[in-house]
């Protein structure tokens, strides 16, 4: 078991979040979080890597506990890939600058050595030719493009994504999902809160659909889409699916 | 005081005396430029000074936590509030009190520069705080420590955003450089002084002239943050919504809106 | 360091002095700005002209300069002040410049289509000024204004080199005599401290009832 979520809570003030969701991920799975606005799929991305501290509940990457006081939390963020919907690219440097990064200063490799790692990562998102743009230079698909390249120079054991193609003008969401395939299809572990239904059924394991901060179904994309148990994930799905689903593969 | 009761010299014709009084002015112009040359010193020292711990003072405020925080603002209030004559008369008298000689010079870039220092901590405050928070989301996300992201992400983009205040910022303290003559700094104005309380006709004109160095001074400061700003130019790196205009670079605070409104006071 | 009562209420002798250059200063600074900014906008090209002299003059050059100007220049040209009208002047003349250029953001902010309008209205151009542009231009400037004026409470203090008795003057006086400077100015910054806390205090208040949040960032320094 790669990733272990136990029984994580998460409230607002009196607004209640997450209520208690547990679920696993084994090395090479994709799975696909899907569920209506506001019902905690991001917060529960941000609980795994710690980037907004849960109330309750344990998290586990391989044998170490994220959740664990005395973790090295920046150690275990540098194994675990954050997509996020805004991008976040640092505007003060290029793409190649922003794909660099990590290795060197977090990593402490050699300019050189993370300055051809990071060429590498580039030319695998397909924008080698970008290198020395800065974020403000390049389109919304791109530099999601760039930010995905920048979470792989890090080899990470598993990359969360956080709505990466909500940001974007419809023509270019097509360009990102592609290279997210193709990171599934070549065994990547991938946890993705997204809308795009054309995706979880092209290379999802498994479709967790999430309501009121609970899961409230979980299972392979064949048997929710046509054979859900709940009357709720069905019907969330067919809307989904009306909306989002066939245009975009 | 000297000047207005000696009326009798002056009461010759403008026209005559114009080109006469230029003429009389001539011989002091030497020592005008080298006293102005001090206040370029002073200038120099108390940015300096005022860069250090306004960034100092700005980085305690946004990442130092409460007390250190507290004590931030605390010291940026005081040195704001206090008028620069004051602090110059606490900074000069004050260390003689406990037994420290302090020439005119570091006290007029002590006073000044501690001065500076609160109002560049604005400055550079209110740029990292524009700075959007998914910037250091997505460092601490990677991986990085607090203070990585701090001084690779947060500090490179703070510090461009912040060369607009920094203009403004320049262009006043060059002036106040000439608050050190109420300490009896030998800087220009002090120099100017002494010209015309022994030719008291000559006053207008010695403080023109001085007033042109300055004017000359503060379109070379002008002129070199424009370069500086040009030098570190990031495309897509300013402040949210407001484009640096010609016009700006000159009337300085025009393009800043609501958010520099907010933290100037 | 030891600190003497009486001070205090000789210091405050000050204080009126202090207020009122302030405020006079201030209001001469609100309306001689308004006429640059007026100017400077809307004024043809010798006037216009006339009044970006004036404002980069003003604003390039130090105040101090500008006060012994005022005070020791002017007799050169015939015109002998008091060392009051002096100091409000050269803080009046100085002040005006920076309205000026607060006003003319406030102006150019409101001026593109709230003056298609007027005129399309068949305003004339000092109707379409006074009824459309300026009641809005005066309320993104109130800010401003305030801010100009605390300013101006601090660096009222200049006008001690001229042996005015201000809150400055009076600490001057008092240290001279005790050859206690240090611990005499201390006790001045406390009052320009405590003061300036009480006037920005009453300005945001005023503020509050009165304006609207907009353009026209002040500048703190001179």
């Amino acid at each position: 078991m790669l990733l272990r979520v136990e029984d994580i809570h998460k409230q607002y003030g009196k607004d209640k979040v997450l209520c208690g969701v547990s679920f696993g991920m084994k090395k090479g799975e994709t799975k696909v979080i899907i569920g209506p606005s506001g019902t905690g799929k991001s917060t529960l991305l941000r609980c795994i890597n710690r980037l907004t501290p849960a109330d309750q509940g344990r998290v586990w990457l391989e044998e170490e506990e994220i959740t664990h006081t005395r973790a090295s939390i920046n150690k275990i963020r540098a194994q675990i890939g954050f997509v996020f919907q805004s991008f976040n690219l640092f505007a003060h440097l290029t793409a190649l600058g922003n794909v660099r990064i990590g290795p060197l200063k977090v990593k402490g490799m050699k300019k050189d050595a993370a300055t051809k790692l990071a060429m590498e990562e580039l030319e695998r998102v397909g924008l080698s030719d970008k290198a020395d743009a800065y974020p403000a230079e390049l389109s919304g698909g791109q530099q999601q493009r760039v930010s995905i390249a920048r979470a792989l120079a890090m080899f990470p054991k598993l990359i969360l994504f956080d709505e990466p193609t909500s940001a974007l003008d419809p023509e270019l969401i097509g360009e990102v999902l592609e290279v997210m395939v193709s990171l599934a299809k070549e065994g990547m572990t991938m946890l993705v809160v997204t809308h795009e239904m054309g995706f979880a059924r092209a290379v999802a394991d498994e479709i967790i659909f999430m309501e009121n901060g609970v899961i409230v179904e979980q299972g392979e994309p064949k048997q929710m889409f046509t054979n859900a148990v709940h009357a709720r994930t069905g019907e969330f799905l067919n809307k989904i699916s009306e909306l989002y689903g066939e245009t975009s593969e | 005081m000297a000047g207005s009761s000696l009326a009798v010299p002056s009461q010759l014709s403008e026209q005559e005396t114009l080109i006469q009084n230029i003429a009389r002015l001539a011989p002091f112009i030497p020592s005008l430029l080298r006293a102005s040359l001090i206040n370029i010193q002073l200038l120099i020292g108390l940015i300096a000074l005022g860069y250090v711990f306004g960034t100092l003072t700005a980085l305690l405020q946004v990442y130092g936590g409460k007390i250190l925080g507290t004590v931030a603002r605390i010291y940026e209030w005081i040195f704001r509030s206090v008028p620069a004559l004051v602090l110059l008369f606490l900074f000069y008298y004050g260390p003689p009190r406990f037994g420290i000689g302090i020439s005119g010079f570091a006290a007029a870039m002590f006073a000044l520069g501690f001065r500076s220092s609160a109002y560049q901590s604005q400055i550079f405050r209110g740029a990292i705080q524009s700075i959007p928070s998914g910037q250091m989301l997505a460092a601490r996300s990677m991986g990085m420590s607090r203070i990585q992201a701090i001084f690779s992400i947060i500090l490179p983009q703070a510090f461009r955003l912040s060369i607009p205040g920094w203009t403004n910022e320049f262009s006043s303290v060059i002036k106040d450089t000439t608050l050190a003559y109420a300490v009896g700094f030998n800087e220009v104005l002090r120099t100017a002084r002494i010209v015309y309380d022994t030719h008291y006709d000559l006053a207008m004109s010695v403080l023109i002239f001085v007033a042109l160095i300055f004017m000359v001074l503060t379109l070379a400061g002008n002129a070199l943050m424009g370069g500086v700003e040009r030098r570190f130019r990031i495309p897509g790196l300013q402040v949210p919504g407001h484009e640096k205009t010609r016009q700006s670079s000159r009337t300085s605070s025009d393009s800043w809106g609501l958010r520099l409104r907010n933290f100037w006071r | 360091m030891t600190f003497e009562w009486e001070w205090i209420p000789k210091l405050a002798q000050g204080l009126p002095l202090t207020l009122q250059i302030t405020f006079t200063c201030v209001a001469i600074g609100i309306v001689l700005g308004l006429l640059l900014a007026l100017g400077r906008v809307y004024g043809h090209r010798i006037l216009r002209g006339i009044c970006i002299v004036y404002i980069q003059f003003f604003r390039g050059t130090p105040l101090l300069v500008q006060l012994f100007l005022v005070y020791n220049g002017l007799p050169n040209l015939g015109i002998t002040l008091t060392a009051l009208q002096s100091g409000i002047l050269a803080l009046g003349l100085n002040t005006a410049a920076y309205q000026a250029e607060y006003f003319r953001g406030a102006i150019q902010a409101v001026r593109g289509g709230q003056m298609l309008a007027a005129r399309s209205l068949g305003m004339s151009l000092p109707q379409a000024i006074r009824f459309a542009i300026l009641p809005q231009a005066l309320r993104l400037v109130l800010p401003s204004w305030s801010n100009e004026f605390i300013l101006m409470l601090k660096y009222s203090s200049i006008v001690f080199t001229v042996t005015l008795l201000d809150l400055m003057g009076q600490g001057k006086r008092i240290a001279s005599r005790n050859a206690k400077t240090f611990e005499v100015f201390l006790v001045v910054a406390v009052f320009y401290l405590v003061l300036v806390l009480i006037v920005s205090t009453l300005l945001r208040l005023l503020e509050k009832r009165v304006s609207i949040p907009g353009l026209g960032a002040p500048s703190e320094h001179r």
